[in-house]
């Protein structure tokens, strides 16, 4: 047992730290960044790219580093702390995620290469209008056309849906179970309403009228894969979310050091002190859950005893959920009426945490899985 | 990075394991199984049986009895001995005045103290707070007044736990009025039968008598039981707070405790969403701590303590009271039965489950109250 990085894994943290805030090294370049279409730096992501980043989870076989859910947990949480725009968590981590676990060698090797290489963007199209975050699709259905497929539905909130080269869509199959489909974005029958998200981040609407769609892997239900690659990304989505916190923290103890009221700083304060303290527990409590949920994803299937990585993801996931609201919510009142500016930037973070929470499932829906549950087992055995 | 423990670990948490089932009589874990109040018998038997097999005191210096054990291993030992319901080694001596004999202490004093505080030979109290000292424990005023080969000691000290007990006790004193506060301060080891000693029972609102007070009339101690040099006590008493990484959250007992509350729950658990979702949503916050735990231990071989060290007080000792308190909600109007006896409808649980959750009010103030572990977050992690 060893929660400790290894020096490979540090490097990889420093290096992707020192690129994001080449451009992102203060809050009013980030800004201007959402502000233009298409919401990210597209020099960002080609370094990405360069650096290897944006192929970190896929086999080499398949264009990628061969990396594991660690090394995108890394990447992820110095992406949070700069509230990075950039999709690597949707369009690597989920959606190219959704074709390494279902395509074919050489659907991967052909979408995954291109992903890895920056040359192709991906959208997941999981999420299903007025339904939570959930694996077995319903709103867009899958007919057989001759050799191909075509798609039926609609699809929203689909982030970067409306500038992505590809769209990875799950689609029901008409013999039930789900299938997962790839979808050209300048296809015919494909309509895509984009719009900015409340964090300067972008997702659309995308409509599915009879457009012509490619089956990733030979048929068959893929529910279970879907909802592996949902749960991993959740871990992921977790450490992003983690950096976010750790800066909101970070901003709130400088604050309450220089901002001065009554004559002296904020921190003479003890009602102010004892809830930055809090902050700093919810936060140390919610990374060892996600450092723990991405061993888990990290370990040999079978070999991590009673839990099984969708249980850690959840239970990361609800840790994260609540601590983040918390650190979140106190990080502004702590700052007060500076923290609702757009301008400053500790408002903007519990924008981008609040959308993390909700963007894969949030606390409330995995309390009730861990609730419906419980009755299962005596306790938690973190350690197999 | 590494989930699963290492071969070796693993057969050492084995033989843990094995021995605590087995080696410990049953009728003592029942007490503890069943939250009831050990004897002084049950507590001397257990501990006795634990250092017969080098399991007392692993981790104190290897000359006095200790095992050199990793952290890691000093922690799965302190789990899976809360897991088993074996009673821990008395605190008083096995923590605090034993490392600090084996670290300050005179060759004669090691000789004379530490193998029959090892064993429970001798019952050790602590003698820190006083009525007017308890947060700022260095405000503290019984005063030791050298006379030849003696200390003449005179004041009170209070809430001295199990103090009924106690053959001899190790004190903070005041010997050197002048000096400024934490300064004048002595550590001196007294016996309890020396004359001019009386213990007062302090009776608790569970209705148990845990704590005393003790008086000290013109009690002559010899000039040989000063531990350390003189007036240099406060930075002994720190370092025996500030010495244990392993074992500062209750997180073992804790988890067995909700365990068994979920038996004690029956169909509730099943029928009844809001206890199911409390249920699982304590398991998921005590799963936290016990990860911070770990990365906490996994981290310390630096000797340097791990700053997620400071949340384990703080929200072990939250949690073990949510979990008493989820006790009591269970008994319902059966927690009314604090008094019936073996007679009752009332089960042996529910009758226990009000003095247990009022008894562990205590855990948030003794040992640096909730208050003063936010204190030392603020200042000393995030330099408020
Ligand atoms: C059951 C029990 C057993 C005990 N056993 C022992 C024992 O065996 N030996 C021994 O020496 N002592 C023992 N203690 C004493 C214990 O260590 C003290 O109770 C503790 O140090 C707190 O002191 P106090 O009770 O005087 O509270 P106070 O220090 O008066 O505190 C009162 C309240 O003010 C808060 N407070 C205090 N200072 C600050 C601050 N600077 N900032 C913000 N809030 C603050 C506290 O957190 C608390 O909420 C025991 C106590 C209990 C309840």
């Amino acid at each position: 047992m060893d929660f400790t990085h290894d020096d490979e894994q540090k490097a990889l943290a420093e290096a992707v730290r020192g690129l994001v805030t080449r451009t992102y090294g203060s809050y009013e370049d980030r800004r201007r960044t959402v502000r233009d279409e298409p919401g990210y730096d597209e020099k960002l992501w080609t370094g990405l790219a360069e650096m290897g980043v944006l192929g970190l989870p896929f086999a080499e076989e398949d264009g990628g580093m061969g990396a594991g859910p660690i090394e995108s947990a890394l990447v992820a949480e110095e992406l949070g702390r700069v509230i990075a725009p950039e999709p690597f968590l949707t369009s690597v981590v989920l959606a190219g995620g959704l074709v390494a676990a279902t395509g074919t060698d050489s659907q991967r090797a052909e979408v995954l290469g291109a992903v890895s290489a920056g040359e192709l963007v991906l959208a997941p199209a999981v999420a299903e209008p007025g339904r939570p975050m959930t694996a077995a699709a319903s709103a867009v259905r899958a007919t057989a056309a001759g050799e191909g497929w075509t798609l039926e539905g609609v699809k929203e909130p689909v982030p970067h849906g409306a500038t992505a080269g590809r769209l990875v869509v799950t689609a029901a199959l008409p013999d039930g179970g789900t299938g997962v489909f790839l979808v050209d974005g300048d296809a015919d029958g494909v309509t895509r309403t984009g719009y900015s998200t409340h964090d300067g981040g972008r997702a659309a609407q995308v409509r599915l009228d009879g457009a012509a769609a490619t089956l990733l892997g030979d048929g068959g239900d893929a529910t279970e894969a879907v909802s592996a690659v949902v749960d991993q990304a959740r871990v992921v989505a977790c450490h992003q979310a983690l950096g976010a916190m750790a800066v909101a923290l970070e901003s709130t103890t400088d604050y309450l050091k220089s901002r001065k009221q009554f004559g002296v700083p904020l921190a003479t304060f003890q009602a102010l002190t004892f809830r930055a303290a809090d902050m700093y527990v919810s936060l140390e409590l919610a990374r060892s859950l996600a450092t723990w949920a991405s061993m888990v994803q990290a370990a040999e299937p079978g070999s991590t005893g009673d839990t099984e990585p969708a249980d850690a993801a959840r239970r990361a996931a609800l840790g994260t959920s609540r601590a983040a609201r918390h650190v979140g919510q106190e990080a502004i009142q702590l700052h007060g009426g500076i923290a609702m500016t757009a301008e400053y930037h500790v408002g903007n973070y519990v924008s981008h945490l609040t959308a993390l929470d909700h963007l894969l499932g949030d606390g409330h829906q995995h309390l009730r899985a861990l609730a419906a549950d419980v009755g299962d087992h005596a306790e938690v055995d973190p350690l197999p | 990075m590494q989930l699963e423990l290492s071969e070796q670990d693993a057969a050492f948490r084995a033989e843990m394991r094995d021995f605590f089932t087995t080696k410990v009589p049953q009728e003592i874990r029942d007490v503890v199984a069943s939250r009831g109040e050990l004897s002084k018998d049950d507590i001397v038997t257990s501990q006795r049986i634990l250092n017969a097999e080098g399991l007392a005191v692993p981790h104190w210096p290897a000359e006095w009895g200790g095992r050199d054990w990793t952290p890691l291993r000093r922690h799965i030992w302190h789990e899976e001995m809360q897991r088993a319901c074996v009673p821990l080694p008395l605190a008083f001596n096995a923590s605090m005045v034993g490392p600090v004999i084996a670290a300050f202490g005179t060759q004669e004093q090691k000789e004379r103290f530490l193998p029959a505080t090892a064993n429970l030979d001798i019952w050790w109290s602590q003698g820190f707070s006083e009525p007017d000292a308890g947060s700022d424990l260095a405000s503290l005023r019984t005063t030791a007044v050298r006379d030849g080969d003696d200390w003449i000691v005179n004041g009170q000290k209070t809430w001295t736990t199990l103090g009924q007990h106690g053959d001899w006790i190790f004190t903070l004193v005041r010997t050197d009025p002048e000096a400024k506060k934490q300064r004048g301060i002595s550590f001196l080891l007294i016996d309890m039968t020396s004359p001019g000693v009386e213990v007062r029972p302090i009776e608790l609102i569970d209705g148990g008598h845990e704590v005393n007070e003790v008086w000290f009339s013109d009690v002559r101690v010899p000039a040989e039981n000063l531990v350390g040099e003189e007036n240099h006590g406060w930075d002994y008493a720190k370092f025996l707070l500030g010495n244990e990484r392993v074992g500062v959250a209750p997180v073992g007992a804790t988890k067995r405790v909700l365990a068994q509350a979920k038996e004690w729950a029956g169909d509730a658990l099943a029928d009844d969403p809001l206890l199911a979702a409390r249920v699982a949503e304590l398991e998921n916050e005590l799963l936290a701590l016990e990860l911070t735990a770990l990365r906490v231990v996994a981290h310390s071989t630096d000797g340097k303590p791990h700053p997620a060290s400071s949340v384990l007080k703080l929200k072990g000792t939250e949690l073990q009271q949510a979990v008493s308190e989820l006790v009591v909600d269970l008994a319902g109007p059966a927690s009314l039965a604090s008094g019936a006896g073996d007679d009752s409808t009332v089960p042996q649980w529910a009758r226990r489950a009000t003095p247990a959750y009022l008894n562990l009010r205590k855990a948030s103030i003794y040992g640096g109250s909730n208050e003063i572990q936010r204190q030392i977050i603020a200042r000393t992690i995030l330099g408020l």
